[in-house]
């Protein structure tokens, strides 16, 4: 068998495969974050914990309701994604005026009470969300079993993620979205009702949270300090692709997930930590981060 | 005459009640209240702790004990300031439960400098009453030893020759993997090879494809609370018990595999030292604790806290004084520990509180009639097989006898 320092290639086929299943995840949360941050400047600490809450909307739905996979992928996001409407306009539309730092406070404690809230009422050993019918399963690939659910996963943020960069990018809503963030006095002087804008693109960033939380649901086990324990990553990776940068967070959050995966082939203890020795050396070189732009 | 008689006797009856109600014993409950393993430990411990005092009974033989609790996060450095802070400051003469070995080591050196006592029932390392052992420490529910001589020895008798570890990357991990590595070597088995996976840990795909990779007939997982959880049923989905091999949770509690359901982790085998429907005495605890605690069954490390309070105040009251805890300790050391959830038992001059473990498989889906019927009993394993020998821990305060 043919090897790379000491690793079967079939094995590192595999791993990186893995990596590339974790960097969707990394990639649809940096995605929503880099949204939120490039058009409000709000620095969105409670971004895990909608995460989490897309993960147990979907549960509530299958175990309350009834509600399936599939379904639960199209509601879930739109119930967190109207809780984040709510929380715009109740409190964070209040922030904008003042420093960075006060919208980093208000989010990270947001997300503190409604993981606390969880917990009280769930529990930390996680909740199980049954893998769908049509996606149960895998692939026997030449080199590792696929579980067809983990497949699906990088289709559907890959999708996902193309879609959200073109409309941002390539459409007139987008065109709109880029330039209120430029100017928004002279936006709303052409009649562009700006706070709706702005109001409604945090709901996005948080669908897009609570989307990539019901695509976790059946993969991990649902959990109230999921989104704790993913958020942090993420953040490394946003600031690494460019703090409010839409592609950059899209190409690096698939392309560290790929660095973690070989990590933990190659000195596995390091796999928690690799990111943010990256995120170092990129602030060293590029301070901007890879993708962003010196102002 | 009578009348004054009566005043007499009311009065020395007074004099008398408050002198009863003397020996002030506070108590504090260091756990995790947020992390992994908030749920084996927790605010449960709170409640088992509590209801220990309630059984003891401990206000009408004179003791005024009082409970605080706190969170340690899973954080050597947070657990020894806590501790610290409670002994200096808040006038705490016992810490009960503290999970996670790293931070339970840190509070037993704390307790030793301040002379207090230390019953240990959430942390696995064998450490405690080992190398690092300490005249101010009882280690009471487990141990990794005993884990790994339950687990790890039926395997390997069951066929499990080789084996890979899934280690978490801390004292925990490292301990139970070296104590179970020995069982599996004695018994004749192998150690393939293993991975060391951070703490904690919510993807173990790819730790999970090496130990498939290996080849090995069993993957140890030297982990605990959400990392065994995430680890069992990513294995299932990426149909490694299908593939042949099996799966050796080396700590599973019944609030694992309750979240997990039998569905996904029917046919484990696992070693405890409790289950809450061993026998009438324990099912009469297990109920009344659910009835306090939101519906859920007590976890060995709860029922550990609740047994060990109530034998630490046994010897608070025969010595009427807590404050010396080196004292308070060797007499918990003589006098024998019975409780209605462990049975009969000692505490040895090491500090290991020796009981029976017991053998568990987890019942299928269709063996399971409710959502905490969870385990059948494959086998008691008597409390001298199941410790380590007192003369191979290499605890200096016994010497090399």
């Amino acid at each position: 068998m043919t090897t790379i320092f000491g690793v079967p290639m079939q094995a590192l086929f595999g791993q990186l495969l893995l990596g590339l299943i974790n960097g969707s995840f990394y990639a649809i949360l940096s995605l929503g974050l880099a949204i939120i941050f490039g058009l409000l400047n709000i620095i969105n600490f409670t971004h895990g914990a909608q995460y989490m809450m897309g993960a147990f909307v979907a549960w509530m739905l299958l175990n309350y309701a009834g509600i399936g996979y599939w379904w639960a992928l199209l509601l879930a996001p739109l119930a967190v994604g109207l809780f984040g409407v709510i929380l715009e306009r109740l409190l964070i539309a209040r922030l904008y005026k003042l420093d960075h730092l006060y919208g980093l406070l208000l989010t990270f404690g947001l997300a503190l009470i409604i993981q606390g809230l969880f917990r009280n009422e769930y529990g930390v050993s996680g909740l199980p969300y049954a893998i769908p019918q049509e996606l149960s399963g895998g692939q026997r690939l030449p080199f590792m079993f696929l579980p067809n659910c983990r497949g699906w996963v990088v289709v559907a943020s890959l999708v996902v993620c193309i879609a959200t960069w073109l409309v941002i990018e390539k459409t007139k809503l987008g065109a709109y979205l880029r330039a209120a963030t430029e100017n928004p006095t002279l936006v709303q002087a052409f009649g562009v009702n700006v706070p709706l804008l702005l109001t409604l693109t945090y709901g996005f960033g948080v669908a897009l949270a609570a989307f990539a939380g019901v695509l976790a649901a059946p993969v991990y086990s649902v959990n109230p300090n999921m989104g704790a324990d993913i958020i942090i990553v993420v953040f490394a990776v946003v600031v690494i692709g460019g703090m409010g940068s839409i592609l950059g967070s899209i190409v690096t959050g698939f392309a560290l997930g790929l660095v973690e995966g070989l990590t933990k082939v190659f000195y596995p203890e390091a796999s928690s930590t690799v990111i943010f020795v990256i995120m170092v050396l990129v602030l060293l070189v590029k301070p901007a981060g890879l993708f962003g732009r010196t102002a | 005459m009578l009348t004054r008689l009566l005043a007499a006797t009311a009065l020395a009856a007074l004099a008398a009640a408050p002198a009863l109600a003397q020996t002030p014993v506070k108590i504090g409950v260091l756990n995790d209240r947020s992390g992994v393993y908030a749920d084996i430990s927790g605010e449960g411990s709170v409640v088992a702790a509590r209801m220990a005092v309630e059984d003891y009974k401990a206000a009408d033989k004179g003791l005024k004990v009082e409970i605080v609790s706190s969170d340690h996060q899973n954080k050597p450095d947070v657990g020894a300031s806590l501790a610290r802070q409670w002994y200096d400051r808040d006038g705490v003469d016992m810490i009960i439960d503290v999970p996670t070995s790293s931070v339970a080591l840190a509070v037993s050196q704390v307790t030793r400098e301040k002379n207090k006592a230390f019953v240990n029932s959430g942390a696995g390392t064998a450490d405690l009453t080992g190398a690092q052992c300490s005249p101010n420490t009882v280690h009471w529910t487990y141990d990794t030893v005993a884990l790994g001589n339950g687990t790890g020895g039926a395997m390997v008798k069951r066929g499990g020759t080789t084996w890979f570890f899934l280690t978490a990357d801390y004292a925990f991990g490292q301990a139970l993997q070296r104590d179970t590595t020995a069982v599996v070597v004695k018994n004749g088995g192998k150690v393939v090879g293993s991975v060391k996976t951070p703490f904690p840990t919510a993807d173990f795909s790819s730790f999970l494809l090496q130990a498939q990779g290996s080849g090995a007939k069993v993957i140890g997982l030297a982990n605990a609370g959400g990392d065994t959880i995430n680890a069992i049923k990513q294995a299932a989905e990426f149909g490694i018990t299908e593939g042949g091999q099996a799966i050796a949770g080396l700590l599973i509690f019944s609030s694992d595999v309750h979240s997990l359901t039998p569905k996904t982790a029917q046919g484990l085998v696992l070693t405890e030292p409790f289950y809450w429907d061993l026998n009438d005495a324990t099912r009469a605890f297990s109920d009344r604790f659910a009835k306090a605690f939101g519906g859920k069954k007590p976890t060995a490390v709860q029922a550990g806290v609740y047994a060990g309070v109530i034998h630490y105040l046994k010897a608070v009251e025969a010595l009427k004084s807590a404050k010396d805890g080196g004292q308070v300790v060797a007499k918990m050391k003589e006098i024998p520990t019975d409780d209605p959830l462990f049975g009969k038992g000692t505490i040895r001059a090491d500090g290991r509180k020796i009981h029976d473990m017991y053998l568990f498989e987890v019942k299928k889906p269709a063996e399971s009639k409710g959502e905490w019927d969870l385990y059948k009993t494959l086998a008691t394993i008597p409390g001298n097989e199941a410790f380590r020998p007192m003369s191979e821990g290499g605890c200096p305060l016994v010497g090399k006898s």
